[in-house]
């Protein structure tokens, strides 16, 4: 079973451990990430979250123990070959200053000497991909884009040689919290439509129950607990967990997971003036409209705008589902 | 509201022209060269019933243009045209003035160019450069602009209305000297640049790698910075020396305790500073994140830089390689001292002889090759940043 797993990860650390100046910062890190995984590497400032991310690429070289990429040892490939296969983003975008979007985005392309022509189709199908319209973007320089669009220009770049794993180091750390949330859904969109493997490293919570399949706590080194958002909420492995998660928030967090459609029941509605839910709301969305609104019960409908029932307050807290 | 558009610093410019007009010895003439000579006014050469007064006329722009805003085109362009002409008509002046004398009674007689004279030059060039940068901030329009304002006096100068002068009189007796001065210069200065690059670049490169050397590095060119130039002409004079005596084939290439080798040698230590130091300024001031990304990108070491490193460095490198040379024209004047030619010969000449105008044959053109250098780095600079 284990061996299987192991030839089936995309990525896989085994016992990896890597020290600064004698001192731990990864220690005994064992984890196997599945094609098309989205893992979210989370946990305090110096908890050996980006270093673990960096190993995997070689921009640091771990110490101890293996690591593996589809199935080979990464040391077995040059640097400069793995790092091409995986793309890169980081919290300052790192985009070249000197270049414009078009050509910061054909790096890696360039680096592998696609042609001309494959490389000009790839940009303005990422640029379409990112909601930058070619014709506008194409041509600017990093300096003349907004803090988002800098990163939409940036996570477009680490996709642009269509890689095999997507590496993200606190990609949207730097910025407001409306522009995070629309890039936070871009994500999950770009992950649902390419099915990449990814790797992002946050000091966000919500992002990373946001964002990820599976969610990986580390402290000091260490895995402290690698489960799904769900799990984590659920059954957290100690106070540790509880405490990132925020203990008081933990219901609300759960009800995120869970769309209003889940609960909602299939009835006719009484006619009514309040404003509906979406089926695709998140219960927690939902808990606010009806507290919001004073209501026990909401109409919802779908994205069309079709009645499809009701969701009452009392099914909310029902842990059935 | 005409008193508050006006503009203060061109007034003031033309306050202490006129005052220099009037306080200041406009040339100074004398029998021959040896005998120093008499200040005359500029109210004499214009002459009594003030004749020659219409060489002064386009400083009435000047007054004009002061009383405009200084934000404003119209006075800005009357600045400079002001600026242009009154620089004009105090040469041709002095120019005609002295011409003037030789053809009169005194067929050996020395008209030099005085401080008022100096002083109104300077202040023409300052009210000029003033309008030039309110006009652009871009290097290629200031130098043109600078190149309009001298190319009246540089027309006179060929047409030999200004012969007459004493400035143009040792140039004459010179020529060769001058011209020989002149190429030398450039040599040392283009000898002291070349190796400069050459040692100074890599030097920067490895000190920014490897930061460990870097303070090892610094204090030893610092230490140089520190040693008055002559110290190191004369501290460099015994190895070459010594060089050229073990191996002839060396004296045979010119390394010798005087001369070229041990200058441009000194000029190259003092030079290695501001290279080493603004190539580490260009790579350091590259964002980390840059760098970090270009690596995760998968670039190699070389491709990281040539395509990311050098071109962002440049701008401030560029400025540095501008300071060396500036630095570089200066300097190599003193490199006279020790037979290595160039205009410092000819200053160092004129200065042993007591011949204020032959020291100004040697330096003014080394002011003129200063400037031009900075001017043209500058429009490089703006050039290669598109």
């Amino acid at each position: 079973m284990t061996a299987t797993r192991a030839m089936d990860a995309m990525i896989e650390f085994q016992q990896v451990g890597k020290s600064f100046n004698g001192q731990a910062v990864v220690e005994d890190f064992s984890l196997a990430i599945a094609p098309g995984e989205f893992t979210v590497l989370i946990g305090r400032s110096g908890s050996g979250k980006s270093t673990t991310l960096k190993m995997i690429n070689r921009l640091v070289e771990h110490d101890r123990g293996k690591i593996l990429f589809a199935g080979q040892e990464i040391r077995s490939f040059k640097p400069e070959d793995l790092r091409r296969r995986m793309g890169y983003a980081i919290q300052s975008t790192g985009l070249f200053p000197h270049w414009t979007v078009e050509r910061n985005i054909a790096c890696v392309p360039e680096l592998l000497k696609w042609p001309a022509a494959r490389i000009r189709d790839r940009v303005t199908e990422l640029l379409d991909l990112l909601q930058l319209p070619p014709d506008t973007y194409r041509g600017r320089y990093p300096h003349q884009l907004s803090g988002g669009q800098q990163q939409r220009v940036g996570v477009a770049r680490a996709l642009a040689a269509d890689p095999d794993v997507l590496l993200m180091d606190e990609p949207f750390g730097a910025l407001d919290p409306i522009t995070r949330e629309a890039l936070q859904l871009e994500m999950s969109r770009i992950h649902r439509l390419s099915g990449k493997t990814i790797v992002l490293v946050t000091h966000d919570i919500d992002e990373a129950l946001r964002l990820g399949s599976r969610v990986v706590l580390l402290d000091h080194g260490r895995i402290v607990q690698a489960g799904t958002p769900r799990q984590l909420l659920a059954e957290p492995a100690n106070d540790l967990v509880r405490d990132f998660i925020g203990r008081a928030d933990i219901g609300l967090r759960l009800l995120a997971l869970d769309t209003v459609a889940s609960r909602m029941r299939a009835e006719p509605v009484e006619s009514s003036t309040a404003p509906p839910l979406r089926d695709t709301d998140t219960l927690r969305e939902a808990l606010s409209a009806l507290i919001a609104l004073g209501a026990t019960r909401l109409p919802v409908v779908d994205a069309a705008g079709t009645p499809r029932g009701q969701l009452h307050l009392a099914d909310l807290v029902q842990t059935a589902a | 509201m005409r008193g508050r558009q006006a503009n203060p610093v061109l007034a003031v410019l033309l306050l202490a022209g006129l005052t220099a007009a009037l306080g200041l010895a406009f040339v100074t003439q004398a029998p021959n060269r040896l005998i120093s000579g008499v200040g005359v006014s500029l109210a004499k050469v214009i002459g009594a019933g003030g004749s020659r007064g219409w060489a002064l006329t386009p400083a009435l722009l000047l007054v004009a243009a002061a009383c405009g805003a200084p934000t404003r085109a119209w006075t800005r362009g009357l600045t400079l045209l002001g600026a242009t002409g009154s620089l004009a008509g105090l040469t041709w002046l002095a120019g005609t003035h002295a011409s003037a004398l030789l053809s009169d009674d005194m067929p050996l007689g020395r008209t030099s160019l005085g401080g008022g004279y100096w002083t109104m030059a300077v202040l023409c060039g300052l009210a000029a450069a003033e309008a030039l940068r309110g006009w652009s901030a871009r290097a290629g329009v200031v130098l043109i602009g600078g190149l309009f304002v001298v190319a009246p006096v540089v027309v006179m100068l060929l047409n030999g209305h200004l012969d007459a002068l004493s400035l143009l009189k040792e140039y004459a007796n010179r020529q060769e000297v001058f011209d020989a001065a002149l190429q030398r210069h450039l040599l040392l200065v283009a000898a002291t640049v070349v190796p400069t690059v050459l040692i100074g670049v890599p030097l920067g490169v490895l000190a920014s790698r490897r930061p460990g050397t870097q303070p090892a590095l610094l204090s030893v060119l610092n230490l140089i910075q520190t040693v008055p130039s002559i110290a190191l002409f004369a501290l460099l004079m015994v190895p070459l020396a010594a060089l050229a005596t073990r191996w002839p084939v060396l004296a045979q290439w010119g390394v010798s305790g005087i001369g070229v080798a041990p200058a441009v040698t000194a000029l190259t230590l003092y030079s290695l500073l501001p290279m080493v130091r603004s190539t580490m300024a260009g790579l350091g001031q590259i964002p980390p994140g840059v760098l970090e990304a270009a690596t995760g990108m998968g670039m190699t070491r070389a491709q990281q830089f040539w395509r990311v490193e050098v071109p962002l460095a440049w701008p401030v490198w560029l400025s540095g390689l501008r300071v060396t040379t500036v630095q570089a024209i200066g300097l190599a004047m003193v490199s006279a001292l020790i037979g290595a030619g160039g205009f410092g010969a000819v200053m160092f000449q004129g200065l042993l002889s007591s011949a204020v105008d032959l020291v100004l044959l040697g330096v003014v053109p080394v002011v003129a090759l200063a400037v031009v250098a900075d001017g043209l780095f500058k429009v490089l600079a703006e050039w290669t940043n598109r």
